[in-house]
């Protein structure tokens, strides 16, 4: 049961990044890796993870992703981008990368059933498990993830001071 | 324990069925507020213009611009469905009558409508129109903001019930409703949750004064019709969130059912969604993402960190 259910969503997680790659227009290639993080999730829940499952789905397909989208939706790429991609994705470029790739793959699937193990029970981690975990043997690292967020904020405030602001233009020469 | 078919059934019709009667609803109500009859010639005190709305949704041309991506443009509409329902799956509704017990129940929820923003963006983006460009925009700064306090709201509940199941969280209401202790997450999340359905006073994605009609300015026929109903839904699944967050779900003196106990409250919730809309002015965008960030966002983390704190107190 789980076993068939694990086999769809990776197949299914393959297959849409596959075609993150090969799709020229950038939003089909967003929407693509987008189904590829749902995917991703429902593995994590099969296999005993469903805090980092939901986790995945708030994190990266609802809000990381969107704010991809929403930047290439205001770069405005049209027809022009498409076929831009179109001409530097040449076989000629791909083949010899993909080629290589296939070798490791290979080697990979080899290296996998050498030392081939069922697994052993599925052992369920309750979110309060997680956190614990966390703010336990772990909090080192929880709170240098804070200092580098809050560095990024910073920046991000900075980056977007504004000098003084005008409601409207008949009132800049008041203020200044 | 009921056959899980028959609540999955039960749901699906009880909830498609308020969403589509919703439409006469809040005309009434509205019309109610605003001093007039609203429709009342098509039936019995006009219930039929429902029918009439639907039958008219239908014999529509469904008009898809020549210009607007194809597959994304009929697919935006059905993403706001699927995730409004979808997340109704974690909501109890009795006790044992609930589709899927999950014990990240609360986290399903904020899961499914984080991807709720998906249909607008993709609807307003796909469209290939300025003003629904806009709109789109408008709608992912919105909801992406408001979503993040809105989960943080949450987690004064969490803290204080120690668990993100929703049945638990009722159960853990017995003694005293958290609207009493939560009082103020209880105030961010209602603004959130309005947010999050873009009904008024925050429907600045539509804005039909500004923007014809926003993200879906495009749309006709079933397509914007599968947008309505799913704004209404998501009316609906904010309520019964309010009701089983904060309201006590199903708890209620015992000469009514439990279910109606949560069907009472969570229509008094929907009547309050209306009222909104007859009697609040919309705020500019830049007022909403201010007032956002700069009053709800500290007044969430205060909140969590004095519950927590609380709790600490309490417990030690």
């Amino acid at each position: 049961m789980i076993g068939t259910a694990f086999y769809i969503a990776a197949l299914i997680a393959v297959l849409s990044t596959v075609m993150v790659i090969t799709r020229y227009n950038i939003m089909h290639a967003l929407l693509y890796l987008v189904v590829s993080l749902l995917a991703v999730a429902v593995v994590l829940y099969l296999y005993g993870a469903p805090f980092m499952a939901t986790l995945e789905v708030i994190v990266y397909a609802g809000a990381i992703m969107v704010l991809l989208i929403f930047f290439v939706m205001m770069l405005n790429l049209g027809k022009e981008s498409a076929a831009q991609e179109k001409l530097w994705l040449k076989p000629r470029i791909w083949i010899f990368p993909s080629l290589l790739c296939i070798i490791l793959l290979g080697e990979l699937v080899f290296l996998v059933l050498q030392n081939r193990q069922p697994v052993s029970g599925v052992q369920v981690v309750n979110p309060k498990e997680v956190g614990i975990a966390l703010f336990g043997p772990y909090i080192l690292a929880v709170e240098l993830t804070g200092m580098l967020l809050m560095a990024g904020i910073v920046g991000a405030y900075h980056l977007g001071r504004q000098k003084e602001k005008t409601l409207h233009r008949f009132l800049e020469n008041n203020q200044s | 324990m009921i056959n899980i078919w028959w609540i999955i059934g039960g749901v699906l019709f009880a909830l498609l069925n308020t969403a589509a009667g919703l439409i006469w609803v809040e005309r009434r109500m509205l019309a109610l507020w605003q001093d007039r009859y609203g429709p009342n010639r098509a039936g019995p005190f006009g219930l039929l213009v429902v029918l009439a709305d639907t039958i008219k949704l239908f014999f529509k041309e469904d008009w898809i611009p020549p210009f607007a991506d194809k597959v994304v443009f009929v697919f935006a509409p059905g993403v706001v469905m699927l995730s409004v329902l979808m997340s109704f799956v974690v909501m109890p509704f009795a006790p044992g009558i609930v589709v899927a017990d999950l014990n990240i129940g609360l986290l399903f929820f904020l899961a499914m409508s984080s991807l709720g923003v998906y249909s607008v963006v993709l609807g307003g983006w796909a469209s290939n129109n300025k003003y629904a460009l806009l709109g789109a925009m408008r709608g992912a700064s919105q909801m992406i903001s408001y979503e993040v306090f809105m989960g943080l709201a949450l987690m004064g509940v969490v803290v204080l019930s120690g668990s993100f199941n929703l049945a638990e969280i009722v159960e853990a209401q017995r003694k005293v409703w958290f609207i009493i202790p939560q009082f103020i997450g209880f105030l961010i999340f209602l603004v959130a949750g309005v947010a999050e359905t873009h009904r008024l006073p925050f429907d600045i994605p539509e804005a039909e004064s500004e923007l014809v009609a926003g993200f879906h300015s495009e749309y006709s026929g079933m397509k914007f019709g599968m947008f309505f109903i799913g704004e209404y839904l998501g009316v609906t699944l904010i309520s019964g969130m309010l009701v089983t967050l904060y309201f006590g779900g199903w708890l209620g003196p015992a000469f009514l059912p439990p279910v109606l106990w949560f069907v009472i409250k969570t229509f008094a919730f929907i009547m309050l969604f209306i009222l909104f809309r007859a009697s609040m002015p919309r705020p500019r965008y830049d007022q909403l993402m201010e007032y956002g960030w700069k009053v709800l966002f500290p007044l969430s983390i205060l909140n969590l960190m004095v519950t927590a704190a609380i709790k600490l107190w309490l417990n030690s």
